[in-house]
């Protein structure tokens, strides 16, 4: 953790609540974000036992499996989120704007919004990948009558869309697929252990604690709580469920409906009196599991909304409607479903994606933010200060070009590699070089500007700081750029294993030989 | 036997007696380049331990293979890594048509202009008329194989174990057979975003080039440089044991063939006793009281640059198998080392406050690949309330604790084995993921309880 970040957390247990660690929000939240908090059943991997889902904070839809190891109930669960998932996903798929050509591109729409899914917690977020790697490749009857559970095709197309979001959340800055004890805990620094801030309820209760409570009690609260009845006042925001609620509410009532359905289906009938009765009760000990989470999230968010956007977050959120644009031209283009497993070249560029995202995610979180900034400045990363004084200088070329030698005292430590590049954000959104000269006294630095004085022997106006001028240098690029190209997947090199063999059909991949049942 | 420098150790036939350490390393030498040149595989890979003389074996790899009338493309991590080797090659053979490939903004070591045989250009083009073409992986990454007549019939890697599979993957496509040459103990790399849902994958991206190689090509044959011409015999079996457990090395010079004296008596500090201390065994602990710091632990910053000042006021001087007379011990000849960089910025300026310039301080990351006569270095553990994974890196302390020819001191504060012991190792075990031996944990313990009998209490 970096130090700035240890101080807010030390000076959130003496304030008895969160400190925050950003001035404005860093992420791009949509204005109707599809809310999805999903319960799993202990001891079976895979075996959804209900969730909330929707884009109204006031009805959500609730979707319970009442015996969730029934599988005829699990996949009417999936296809009841398959359809709110492709709904949300359809709605946003023929708004388009024109990207106009450039130098590599050739002039080509992209959705003017795309799709935002919020989830309570990191786990949530591989839960939607888990969901989505388990339904992709469900048959549908159309495909093949004899398969044993046939599916609707809108359950193995949302396992398409989930799945690309799950992968989009790994990229840094993404905002497609977003979990709320992540967005919170970038925004806030609580006075407990990263680990205690995956817990919403807990994490909440430190941000907003109730009249009348520090941050820490209301933690403890939402951690240990438990009413009269032995269950947490605070559920767990899932995808696990509280092992208390499960032994003693959840299971008497599943096997009530067990015992129900049972002596229906002895007397003929598939349904009964019972067996609703039965059923109500079990959705309304979900819900009752599901619903502070629900509205966490939402609190969550209204605590976000309260901050004011970052300057990059709409450049960043671009790129995410470019994802989704991909993604559905691939839908439309009856591509077939993502794989099971990258290859080479896919894990390469993925990465290599992923790591300029990250470097450029945090360029732009400190430029956009100054008490980010600050942390960079205390690491050593950047400094900021006044201009004492700037002098003329020239390159040594035919044409000397001017290098003003700047002069700037700091309070500041930068650490400098010798002759290291700095980066100065110029007020139209371009970034000014300069190399490191040396420190003239303790507490002064001299570098020499190299570009962005325009094109004259006399620098343009504004384009060099004066003396008096408050300016920041970063040690780090501002807006990094991929790597090169990678080559083709047939010309995977020799030590990667060659080409992949093409002739495995992604659509039907070789069943675990190993394990029974290979659904996921 | 007498050598005349460490890094080149004398070639020839093996000679019957297996003990001796030049015979052996010859012996390895000769079986490494017969498989490079007149081998079927597509692949040789040399683990090489610190010191082993791995940059002569390239050295003299590149120039068999020229000789028998090859060009062959030269590929290492680093700016500095690539100047260095264009200038041992041009060194060794002045007459070798070398290719220096540079990125446009990063020009080469303006050293190499004191060689007329390098011919320095940023387009791959330019140089088609060398024999031997060196760039960065980074920059090789950039020529695509339609910029080339035909790919390379040799490469040569170069600190392959400290490339990542993915930059091998795109480079590989520009020769047809490789030596790779490496040492597996030092820093993996890494990356700076997880990478965890490609673990276990033949080619995890993320991985380092040798571990995807032998993965795809499982029969390439492996050599191993035996003997360690840096470490001097009272380091050689500690680094040995520590961090190569099941691929144990030697050191070339014997005890006692390496010394380090004072001129200047001790004057009973800290500072001056593990020194002493050091100077007697090789190795010297200067322990501070138990504390949890900051990373840039005042104190401990200070005891550094206190030991180094110490070490350059007392007038040492080095006797090695290099020369009959003694060397006296200067600046550039001690290096500091460190695991962060902010560590690494508060000893400079602590030692500039005592007034001592020209001793290297750098990170780990950065002192890999160089040697010095002395080296301190501030324990990665030291002060520290958590032992996180950066921390017990086995590669980390491995390159902190051999950089050096005849001593090397750690400061440290009290405390560690037990934190240690209250850190085991919590890595989730990735299925399919060869695991490393030894793990940090381990090594760490070694290599503590080897120094807990060269330690000094602190005082001043």
């Amino acid at each position: 953790m970096s130090l700035i970040g240890t101080l807010a957390r030390a000076e959130a247990v003496v304030a008895g609540r969160a400190q925050p660690v950003a001035t404005v929000r860093h992420r791009y939240l949509s204005q109707h974000p599809l809310v999805f908090v999903p319960l799993t059943t202990a001891g079976e991997v895979g075996a959804p036992l209900g969730a909330l889902v929707g884009r109204d904070r006031e009805a959500p839809s609730l979707l319970v499996v009442t015996q969730p190891r029934d599988r005829d109930l699990r996949f009417d669960f999936l296809a009841a989120l398959a359809t709110t998932v492709i709904a949300h996903m359809d709605r946003y798929a023929d708004d388009v704007e024109t990207e106009p050509a450039t130098r590599n591109r050739e002039e080509s729409e992209v959705c003017a919004d795309a799709p935002q899914i919020i989830v309570p917690n990191a786990a949530a977020a591989d839960y939607v990948r888990l969901l989505g790697r388990s339904t992709r490749f469900r048959r549908t009857a159309e495909e093949n009558p004899d398969e044993p559970y046939p599916v609707p095709s809108r359950v193995p197309l949302s396992g398409r869309w989930l799945t690309h979001y799950g992968e989009r959340a790994r990229t840094p800055g993404a905002s497609l697929l977003l979990s709320m004890t992540e967005l919170l805990s970038r925004h806030w620094a609580t006075g407990q252990s990263n680990l205690e801030d995956q817990h919403l309820g807990a994490l909440l209760g430190w941000i907003a604690p109730p009249k009348g409570m520090t941050g820490a009690d209301a933690a403890r609260r939402a951690e240990t709580g438990r009413g009269p009845d032995g269950l947490l006042l605070s559920p767990p925001a899932g995808p696990a469920t509280d092992p208390a609620f499960d032994n003693t509410v959840l299971a008497p009532a599943m096997s009530r409906f067990d015992a129900a359905r049972a002596a229906a289906r002895a007397a003929g009938e598939e349904r009964s009196a019972a067996t609703s009765a039965a059923e109500a009760e079990v959705r309304a000990l979900v819900e009752s599991q599901l619903r502070p989470t629900w509205d966490d999230v939402w609190r969550g968010l209204d605590l976000l909304r309260a901050l004011p956007e970052g300057g990059h977050v709409e450049e960043r959120w671009k790129r995410d409607r470019w994802s989704y644009t991909g993604h559905r031209d691939r839908v439309r283009a009856g591509e077939p479903p993502q794989p099971k497993r990258d290859d080479a070249i896919a894990a390469a560029q993925k990465l290599m994606g992923r790591e300029t995202a990250q470097v450029r995610l945090e360029a732009q979180e400190a430029l956009d933010d100054p008490l980010v900034m600050a942390g960079r400045r205390l690491s050593g990363e950047a400094f900021a200060g006044e201009v004492t004084d700037v002098v003329m200088a020239y390159s040594e070329a035919k044409v000397p070009r001017p290098r003003p030698l700047v002069t700037v005292a700091t309070a500041d430590v930068p650490h400098f590699d010798a002759d290291a590049k700095l980066y100065r954000a110029l007020p139209g959104g371009k970034t000014q070089e300069a190399r490191f000269v040396e420190w003239p006294a303790p507490g002064e630095v001299t570098v020499r500007l190299l570009n962005g004085m325009g094109r004259g022997k006399v620098p343009d106006e504004g384009s060099v700081p004066a003396a008096g001028d408050r300016v920041c240098w970063t040690l780090f690029e501002h807006a990094p750029r991929g790597g090169p190209e990678l080559p083709d997947p047939e010309d995977t090199p020799w030590t990667h294993g060659g080409p992949p063999e093409t002739a495995a059909a992604p659509a039907a991949p070789a069943p675990d030989p190993v394990t029974v049942e290979d659904f996921l | 036997m007498s050598r005349t420098t460490e890094d080149s150790p004398p070639h020839g036939p093996a000679r019957p007696a297996p003990r001796d350490p030049a015979a052996e390393a010859a012996a390895v030498t000769e079986a490494i380049l017969r498989d490079t040149l007149h081998g079927s595989s597509r692949g040789v890979v040399v683990d090489s331990p610190p010191g082993a003389g791995k940059s002569t074996l390239v050295v003299r790899a590149a120039r068999e293979l020229t000789a028998a009338g090859e060009s062959l493309m030269v590929v290492a991590q680093t700016n500095a890594q690539v100047d260095d080797l264009a200038d041992r090659l041009a060194t060794a053979d002045p007459g070798l048509a070398i290719g220096r490939l540079h990125g446009s903004e990063s020009p080469p070591d303006p050293l190499l202009d004191r060689h007329p045989s390098i011919v320095k250009s940023a387009k791959v083009a330019d140089l088609a008329q060398q024999k031997v073409v060196i760039a960065t992986s980074a920059k090789w990454a950039y020529v695509k194989t339609t910029d080339l007549t035909s790919p390379w019939r040799h490469a040569i890697v170069d600190e392959a174990y400290q490339m990542r599979s993915d930059a091998l993957l795109q480079v590989a496509g520009l020769f047809e057979r490789a030596l790779f040459v490496g040492d597996p103990g030092q820093l993996d790399p890494f990356s700076v975003v997880g990478a965890d849902q490609w673990a276990g994958l033949s080619y995890d991206p993320s991985a380092s080039a040798v571990v995807t190689l032998l993965a795809h090509n499982p029969g390439l044959p492996q050599h191993r440089l035996p003997v360690s011409w840096r470490l001097p015999a009272s380091a050689a079996p500690l680094v040995s044991r520590a961090f190569y457990p099941y691929t144990p090395f030697r050191s070339g010079t014997g005890p006692g063939v390496r010394r380090l004296s004072f001129g200047v008596p001790s004057q009973g500090t800290g500072p001056d006793e593990v020194l002493d201390e050091a100077a007697a065994s090789g190795w010297g602990l200067l322990e501070l009281p138990a504390r949890h710091t900051p990373r840039t632990d005042p104190e401990a910053v200070h005891a550094v640059a206190q030991v180094v000042r110490r070490l350059l006021d007392r007038g040492g001087v080095t006797f090695s198998e290099r020369s009959q007379e003694p060397a006296p011990l200067t600046a550039d000849r001690i290096a500091v080392g460190t695991a962060h960089r902010d560590q690494a910025a508060a000893v400079r300026s602590a030692l500039t406050a005592l007034g001592v310039t020209g001793v290297a301080v750098d990170t780990a990351n950065r002192l890999q690949g160089r040697e010095f006569d002395v080296t301190v270095f501030l324990h990665p553990l030291s002060g520290r309330p958590d032992a996180t994974a950066f921390h017990l890196e086995t590669g980390r302390l491995c390159v902190l604790a051999s950089r050096h020819r005849h001593a090397c001191i750690v400061v440290c504060r009290a405390g560690v084995a037990r934190l240690l012991d209250e850190h085991p190792s919590t890595e989730p075990v990735q299925l399919g993921v060869t695991v490393k031996f030894p793990d940090g944990w381990e090594a760490n313990h070694a290599v503590l309880a080897h120094l807990d009998e060269h330690r000094v209490p602190y005082r001043t």
